[in-house]
């Protein structure tokens, strides 16, 4: 800017004198307050400012994040305003087709599915949000602890996490569901439980190599608490992986209570979920096979949404991946 | 004569690099028996090759690493076995500058809040104002603006940064500083600007410093003596033109003469000693003189014992042959 | 006749790289020459340009590096990326040379060795890749350049794998690689900075040694005054993407000409003479995303003038071989009353 006003305002284009002609005031010596000695290079901008700049570069990541949003609003909006509920059986109306009345059509006992998908809606992304968050405070402080303190009681922690990591999943959801029934909050616990390992190793893994950088050492040296080191430097400092597994998670718990459900363990009839709606439809998929379309492209897009987020967050979080 | 500020007292830090439960045990001999003290206001640097132990001997006196003998008396205090709230309390007196600039400042907070990280530690000043003034002084103290106080580390360049680490050590008014290669990773017109700012601190609020690094040209400049390290082992230590102009040791030789001379005449046309090998592994070292296998004038007894640190003439010296001279 | 008798010509190179930031121009107008034999000291700071100059000529680019501008004659041969109708013409043209006439030895030797194959892969390959020698011959010429570089018992070390060897050795085997073919130019690139003292004084005797009897020319790429004092015949000094000033070894260190030189020659310090004051050069290198229009050293110059801002100063002949870009030569000739210096 300085530079091009300095053109404006000297009344010849010196680039196109030959050195003879330039003239003598030129060469008069420069004030110190003229130069620019001790200029920081680029404008200011936080680690968070920079990441949501290129993440809005990603498109695909973008859009998907509209969907997740719209989605969210129509689950909550949705079953509110509609005059139906998820229950509500209207003998009168089976398996009917897309109408304005019911923009989804009904299922064989006359519900809306509309009414349903946005049901099921809420319990997925209720489940997998609430899994994400549960893996992110359970996951980030046992990986944190174990990677800071190292040692004995890591190599202690560690092997209760092979143990937990080596029993399948599904053993863990149906032992779960027959001792404290099959609602929301066992499949919520079920699946909490199995998934929060896999964020733990990373951030053990992590928190190991960043606790031997110069910053993690400088605290130290300073007298900084062992919390303070481990929450102020190191944890903040694995956010990005942290952020994307946490994002990843979200779709793994949707699929895993879809999956649930469908296979008939989960929640109960007729609380409707993506999965047990899709389960409903199979018995009559020849003739309408509609009504497993649905709630089937409800899971497949959603998931997609959340993937591209993921996908977004991890490049714009970490620009070295690329 | 004052009292030392520092002394170090025939310090050890070994490492244990054993791979495996069944492998026969290695031990990585980074400190072996160094002795020696620090005065008050002044700066001794400490140079030698990668792997001779000078890095691990800083940070053995900062307690990053733990000491595996030895004592570290500081201000007339054994810190040595020091823990909790003690050791937080002697943290305000002796502080570390590092290396790599770029590491050394977390990515993630504010200059304004690395700068006040120690006083907020050590609740020093009561009101968080009050230190915010103090970290704008502090960036005076080291030529940046106040108005660099809400910008990130990534913004600046390693010089820059490397003046809001000092900015951030001095924070808590230590009296003894170790300064662990801190102009290694810069260019060199930002060296001399590092030094001189180390150098003007230093008069004014009276620190001593402890300046490890490999460039001798630059520890000859800051230091009032020198030590030489040779793996593990503090062979020479004493004034340092003393020391620069006539090294005893025939390992300090050697590495003085190594030095590229800036100047294209003496440069091209001075004589060097040439060292044959390399650094021997620091993993199980054998007994006697670490420095035999490449010393040019070895002897049977060199192979034998370890020559201890010795007064020659005002300076200390670990050679059997040096002692000989001097008639010991 | 002039242009014959050069081995290396560079000509108005400038090179960008792209970046999230914005384009980075790193390489801004070069030009400067070197006669066989001869060992040639490119010093400057990091960013100044050095390295990227040499990567340019060698056409190792990074993927986002671009030259834009100039011409390099190597050789009696125009290797710019310009002379070539395409970019697979260009590439196959510099696969010849490299490694052939034209080699490199790097900063670091661990990444430039592949750890999975043995020396004696690495050594031979190049060899078999440039002459019509057969496998076994390679591998005695392999030998010979080992023993060569000082590598003791090569018969048994050649079947070893990097990692096996310390960095010292492993720089010994990197110059031995550039060697294969006896080279015509040299390029080493920080050959020393991440070796210790009494190792550095090792290699750089060793590749002085080697130029010398080899009749091979080397660019020696360094920050390190003190190595090039020691090795080099004339000096290129590199800031803001441009050679400020060229000389032979003694003009630049006893008589120099440009601010920046004497700038950094004030912030060394030369352990043989007394302590005097430091002098640093205040500030920190230009943002080469938004280069000056003028003299890139004018925000850190003690000397800065108005024009220095506004255009960049030619570059002014001081003798046969000492060229200095800056104002303060036509000021100095405006005030001896106008003849040239």
């Amino acid at each position: 800017m300085e530079e091009k006003m300095n053109r404006a305002n000297s009344p010849l284009n010196v680039d196109a004198l030959s050195p003879e002609e330039i003239p003598g005031e030129l060469f008069e010596t420069l004030d110190d307050s003229e130069k620019n000695s001790e200029f920081v290079a680029m404008e200011s901008k936080t680690y968070f400012q920079d990441a949501w700049s290129r993440f809005r570069k990603n498109k695909l990541a973008l859009v998907s994040l509209v969907f997740i949003a719209l989605m969210i609003l129509a689950a909550i909006v949705v079953p509110i305003v509609s005059p139906y509920t998820y229950d509500g059986q209207d003998l009168t109306m089976r398996n009917a087709g897309s109408s304005w009345q019911h923009p989804f059509g009904t299922d064989r006992f006359g519900r809306d599915i509309l009414v349903r998908v946005m049901y099921g809606a809420r319990i997925s992304l209720s489940v997998g949000f609430a899994a994400a968050i549960l893996n992110l405070i359970i996951g980030v402080t046992y990986g944190g602890i174990c990677g800071y303190i190292g040692g004995k009681v890591d190599l202690v922690l560690m092997r209760i996490v092979d143990i937990l990591y080596s029993v399948p999943t599904l053993l863990y959801v149906i032992l779960i569901m027959l001792v404290f029934g099959s609602n929301i909050f066992s499949v919520l616990l079920a699946i909490s439980i199995s998934s929060w390992v896999g964020m733990a190793r990373q951030v053990r893994a992590q928190v190991l190599s960043l606790k031997e950088q110069e910053f993690a050492q400088a605290a130290y040296v300073i007298g900084a608490s062992r919390k303070h080191i481990l929450f102020k430097h190191l944890v903040i400092n694995c956010m990005g992986p942290i952020i994307v597994n946490t994002t990843l998670m979200v779709p793994n718990a949707i699929f895993t209570e879809a999956f649930l459900a469908f296979v008939g363990i989960g929640i109960s009839i007729p609380m409707a979920s993506w999965g047990t709606m899709a389960n409903d439809a199979r018995s009559q998929l020849m003739l309408y096979p509609m009504q497993m379309v649905w709630p089937v492209a409800a899971i497949c897009l959603t998931m997609l949404s959340l993937h591209f987020i993921g996908d977004g967050l991890s490049e714009a979080l970490d620009p070295r991946e690329r | 004569m004052t009292e030392p500020y520092v002394r170090i007292k025939h310090l050890k830090t070994y490492f244990d690099v054993t791979r495996g439960v069944f492998s026969p045990k290695q031990i990585v001999k980074a400190v072996d028996d160094v002795s020696f003290d620090i005065y008050p206001g002044e700066t001794l640097g400490l140079v030698g090759e990668s792997g001779c132990g000078k890095s691990s001997l800083g940070r053995t006196i900062v307690k990053i690493n733990k000491p595996t003998g030895g004592q570290i008396v500081i201000g007339g205090e054994d810190i040595t076995k020091l823990k909790g709230e003690p050791l937080r309390k002697f943290r305000r007196e002796v502080q570390m500058i590092f290396q790599d600039p770029y590491a050394s400042l977390n990515p993630r907070m504010t200059v304004g809040e690395i700068i006040r990280e120690p006083m907020d530690v050590h609740h020093i000043y009561a009101t968080r104002a009050e230190r915010d003034a103090r970290a704008v002084e502090l960036l005076h103290t080291v030529g940046l603006k106040p108005d660099h106080i809400r910008r990130y580390p990534h913004e600046f360049s390693g010089g820059q940064r490397q003046r809001i680490s000092i900015a951030r050590t001095l924070a808590l008014s230590p009296k003894f500083i170790i300064c662990d290669e801190p102009i290694s990773a810069l260019d060199v017109s930002i060296q001399a600007q590092i030094i001189n700012l180390l150098k003007h601190v230093q008069r004014q609020m009276g620190i001593a410093y402890l300046f490890i690094a490999h460039d001798i040209g630059m520890v000859k400049h800051i230091s009032d003596r020198i030590g030489v390290m040779y793996l593990g082992h503090l062979v020479e230590i004493g004034d340092s033109n003393d020391l620069y102009f006539h090294p005893m040791h025939p390992y300090t030789q050697a590495l003085l003469s190594a030095i590229p001379i800036p100047d294209p005449v003496i440069g091209k046309s001075r004589q060097r000693v040439i060292l044959q090998g390399e650094l021997p592994s620091p993993v199980n070292p054998p007994p006697g003189c670490p420095f035999r296998m490449r010393c040019p004038c070895a002897q049977e007894r060199c192979a034998a014992e370890m020559p201890e640190l010795r007064d020659v003439g005002g300076r200390k010296v670990a050679c059997f042959k040096v002692h000989a001279d001097f008639g010991f | 006749m002039q242009e014959s008798k050069n081995l290396l010509e560079v000509k108005h190179l400038t090179v960008d790289f792209s970046t999230d930031q914005g384009t980075v121009h790193a390489v801004r107008d070069v030009s400067f020459s070197l006669v066989p034999g001869e060992i040639l000291g490119i010093v400057g700071e990091s960013g100044s340009g050095k390295s990227v100059t040499m990567y340019a000529v060698m056409g190792l680019l990074a993927e986002n590096g671009r030259v834009t501008g100039g011409e390099v004659i190597f050789d009696g041969q125009n290797i710019s990326r310009g002379a070539f109708p395409t970019a697979k013409a260009y590439n196959r043209a510099m696969c010849a040379i490299r490694g052939k006439t034209l080699s490199m030895i790097f900063q670091d030797p661990m990444t430039f060795l592949n750890p999975v194959l043995t020396i004696e892969k690495q050594l031979v390959e190049p060899i078999l890749n440039h002459t019509k020698l057969s496998h076994a011959e390679a591998r005695q010429r392999a030998l010979e350049l080992m023993r060569q570089v000082g590598i003791p018992s090569p018969e048994k070390r050649i079947r070893q794998y990097p990692h096996e060897f310390s960095g010292g050795m492993r720089q010994r085997i990197i110059i031995a690689i550039a060697l294969a073919n006896n080279p015509k130019l040299i390029i080493a690139d920080e050959p020393t900075t991440a070796l210790d003292v009494t190792i550095q004084a090792q290699i750089l005797e060793l590749i002085r040694d080697l130029s010398r009897k080899a009749g091979s020319s080397t660019i020696m790429i360094t920050h390190d005054l003190g190595v090039v004092a020691s090795m080099c015949d004339r000096i290129n000094i590199m800031y803001g993407g441009k050679v400020v000033e060229t000389g032979t070894d003694k003009e630049i260190f006893y008589q120099p000409n440009h601010p920046y030189t004497k700038g950094l020659l004030a912030c060394i310090n030369n352990p043989e003479e007394d302590d005097q004051d430091l002098v640093p050069i205040p500030g920190s290198p230009p943002d080469l995303l938004k280069p000056p229009a003028g003299c890139p050293f004018v925000d850190r110059c003690e000397k800065a003038m108005k024009i220095c801002k506004l255009r960049m100063p030619e570059p002014t002949r001081l003798s046969e071989t000492h060229i200095s870009a800056c104002w303060l030569n036509e000021l100095a000739r405006r005030g001896r009353g106008g003849d040239r210096p």
